[in-house]
């Protein structure tokens, strides 16, 4: 979705003016899956919060990106449970059949990889989360055929 | 929505909404937390309506999609009333069937039921479960029980009865007391007498203050809080609201991770059914106290959990934690008096002003009162939710209500506390469960995260991973933190990398002991109790991974190989096109070998040769 001003201008509204700085910014990546360097000066300007401090925030939290990420997210849980059942295997095979290491996305733009320290659905790891949709007890093979099925998602939007 | 204007109007409306429901009515109840839809209880949950529908039972059968009972392993959980029936591991192609037989007939499905894995006894009702019955369960009790989106199913339970018991019987010093007098701690982690700490915040002068609820649940490997919010969201928020009323807060807020969108849409509706019953807002029952809740969502930081860089984070900073005092209670939120409490803390609320302060303390011992809730995790075989009494051993938790380690395999140590916990290794199984033995032993009572290891799990490479998280998670304010962990994690992962040298573990015992007296939080005063306690308990790992560069349990990477069994190897060519580093070769239909100096020991080939040709030594 490309960068509309005035869209923006509204989220900060619905919010009210005294909202709290990491709700708006929380609703503009919502909205664009990023934070454009425009919508945080617009964000700085209308709350009244210098730049500086918004870059620190958005710099601070994991949950904020600076770069455009994927249309899809998958998401590697490397929780304890998850890890000592074997999560860094399953993460390995994603990168490598992804060609992307954890935190990056797809050059075509539709996979974003990333880990999450843990989901809590501990009993059911290695968890990997494909937007929405989990995955338990994932294993090597089981990531090839999660990839094959979103590949094919991805081909029918098309 | 009925308001509520007076203490009688919430009696009316429970004795109304237990009047219109037969407790002997046939329902089901399908567990609908985050662990069980993980493995798709909400395909169960609507292939079950609609084939009621279809059978022309929709409008006397009704299906209850309830809090998250505990017992994960076995997801989807589904319990057929009135008799209780518990089927596990509940799939759509089970629903037919389910309908037909049980719910029509009465019939037992044999496939469906628990067997006892060491017994082989078949036990049809929930309420005999093994993992169940060796449980106390009073904060997780209604999770299974009611519908966490309908706050009448929460009223019928007695809910807000203490609400109303606390504003209209008691004053707020009372309630304080009686808060005291039950000796529960906060159940964050550190333990400390949540009575004293309201006592403080009410002497505090102001006349605003605000409570917090703490469900920025950041452990890796727990989930009790996110199932409490989910489960049963009305629970903290009365608690919430009797906090509030006896400190005199005016605001709440509740401050929730961003990885648990389930518990977050739970508390919204929770909060939306509350204001509009009059149990949230002004005047709440009447009683001419007013309060409101507010959500705050995480943004992925660990180190949010800390109370000063939690009330930070509400405050639109980031979350960098600051020294005290000054205390919250003295100087919290915005400069006010604020008082924060974990989830199971507020949620222990209702039941402690409802029941008495004696009833709640009948359970635990001399100094930690209550019952404490656990997520089971790691190599157990019952891994979930369990809620046992204080003071119960390491050894019943794990074997009688854990049921034991899987696969016939060793049991090694308990990780209390999640990283900023310790291992407590087997010949410690008979250690109370308390907040002062735990911290005895180097571990910590912790906010209720137990990782299960077993003779597979490499003490060294667990103590990384810990490290890893913490470091990683460290805000860089202070130095001993930042610095500190950073050097003891490059040591444990040259360690790991079979680079260990002498002196290593005498390095990572000073650097440790250091970081956790000089850091500016708890995030770094705990950060090297996982390195230090697995030195203290396994120091022999230790001494076998850098002397004798090998390690036992096989699993870092460093000093580990992978090599193929010649006579296994049909020469399928399905490892040397899969490895990622191109460190196999062969022809076509003849044995391959892995060139150990390119391999990276990623384990691929393992995982996918169909003849188990690849060993790992």
């Amino acid at each position: 979705m490309d960068f509309e001003p005035s869209k923006l201008a509204e989220t900060i509204e619905e919010n009210g003016a005294g909202a709290s700085l990491i709700s708006v910014l929380e609703k503009v990546q919502a909205r664009y899956r990023y934070l454009p360097r425009e919508a945080m000066i617009l964000v700085s300007e209308q709350l009244g919060v210098p730049l500086s401090q918004v870059y620190s925030v958005v710099t601070f939290y994991h949950a904020f990106s600076l770069v455009p990420r994927g249309k899809h997210t998958i998401c590697v849980c490397t929780g304890t449970a998850c890890h000592v059942r074997g999560a860094v295997q399953v993460l390995n095979r994603l990168e490598t059949k992804l060609g992307v290491e954890s935190g990056e996305t797809t050059r075509d733009h539709e996979f974003t990889l990333e880990t999450v320290n843990c989901l809590g659905c501990c009993a059911l790891g290695p968890v990997v989360v494909l937007d929405d949709e989990y995955e338990g007890q994932m294993t090597t093979r089981k990531v090839d055929k999660l990839l094959k099925r979103a590949m094919h998602q991805v081909g029918g939007e098309r | 929505m009925i308001e509520l204007r007076n203490p009688q109007a919430l009696v009316d409306y429970r004795q109304r909404i237990r009047a219109a429901a037969d407790p002997q009515r046939r329902r089901i109840r399908v567990c609908d937390g985050t662990g069980c839809r993980a493995l798709g209880s909400r395909k169960v949950l609507v292939c079950l309506q609609d084939t009621l529908r279809e059978a022309g039972l929709a409008d006397k059968i009704e299906v209850v999609p309830t809090g998250c009972p505990g017992f994960c392993e076995l997801g989807p959980l589904i319990t057929i009333d009135p008799e209780k029936i518990a089927y596990n591991r509940v799939s759509v192609d089970d629903v037919p069937a389910i309908v037909a037989k049980t719910i029509a007939q009465g019939e037992i499905i044999d496939g469906l039921v628990f067997v006892d894995p060491v017994t082989g006894q078949t036990i049809i009702h929930d309420n005999e479960l093994p993992f169940y019955t060796k449980q106390m369960r009073r904060v997780l009790e209604l999770n299974s029980e009611i519908d966490p989106t309908r706050i009448e199913d929460y009223v019928a339970q007695d809910g807000y009865a203490a609400l109303s018991k606390a504003l209209h019987e008691m004053t707020p010093e009372r309630v304080i007391e009686e808060v005291k007098q039950s000796g529960l701690r906060g159940r964050g982690g550190a333990g400390f007498p949540t009575g004293m700490k309201w006592h403080f915040c009410r002497q505090s002068p102001g006349d605003v203050k605000y409570v917090i609820c703490n469900a920025d649940e950041g452990d890796p490997g727990a989930f009790m809080d996110r199932s409490i919010v989910e489960g049963n969201p009305h629970s903290v928020v009365e608690g919430m609201i009797i906090g509030a009323y006896a400190m005199g807060a005016t605001q709440g807020y509740v401050y929730i991770r961003n990885e648990y969108p389930l518990a977050v849409q739970n508390l919204k509706i929770a909060l939306q059914q509350a204001r509009g019953h009059g149990l949230l807002g002004k005047d709440i029952l009447g009683s001419g106290f007013d309060f409101d809740i507010g959500i705050r969502v995480g943004s992925g930081a660990f180190v949010c959990g800390e109370e000063t860089a939690l009330m930070a984070s509400i405050e639109g900073k980031i979350g960098e934690p600051r020294p005290r005092p000054p205390y919250p209670a003295q100087s919290g939120l915005w400069g006010k008096p604020t008082n924060i409490n974990n989830v199971k803390t507020w949620a222990n609320i209702p039941l402690i002003v409802r029941n008495g302060s004696a009833w709640f303390a009948s359970v635990g011992t001399e100094k930690s009162k209550g019952t404490m809730i656990f997520s089971l995790v790691g190599k157990i075989r019952n891994t979930g939710l369990v809620e046992v009494p204080m003071g119960i051993s390491l050894g019943e938790l794990i074997y009688d209500v854990g049921g034991g380690i899987p696969g016939g395999k060793e049991f090694k140590a308990a990780q209390i506390g999640g990283p900023s916990g310790g291992c407590i290794p087997k010949e410690h199984l008979d250690v109370s469960v308390d907040y002062e033995s735990l911290t005895a032993l180097g571990s910590i009572m912790g906010s209720g995260g137990l990782v299960v290891t077993d003779e597979d799990t490499c003490m060294v490479d667990l103590a990384r991973y810990f490290l890893a998280f913490t470091q990683e998670e460290s805000c860089g304010k202070c130095v001993p933190c930042r610095i500190g962990t950073r050097a003891m994690l490059e040591t444990l992962e040259r360690i790991c990398a079979g680079q260990g040298r002498e002196g290593d573990i005498e390095y990572l015992i000073e650097i440790g002991q250091e970081v956790k007296r000089s850091s500016l939080c708890a995030l770094g005063g705990t950060a090297p109790n996982p390195v230090l306690t697995t030195i203290r308990y396994f120091r022999d790992e230790y001494e076998a991974h850098i002397y004798d560069k090998q390690c036992p349990a096989k699993v870092c990477k460093g000093l580990i190989t992978y090599e193929v069994v010649a006579e296994l190897c049909t020469g399928c060519t399905v490892c040397a096109r899969n490895c990622p580093v191109d460190a196999i070769s062969g022809e076509k239909g003849q044995p391959h070998v892995i060139d150990p100096e390119v391999c990276t020991r990623c384990g691929v080939c393992e995982a996918l040769c169909n003849f188990d040709a690849i060993v790992m030594h």
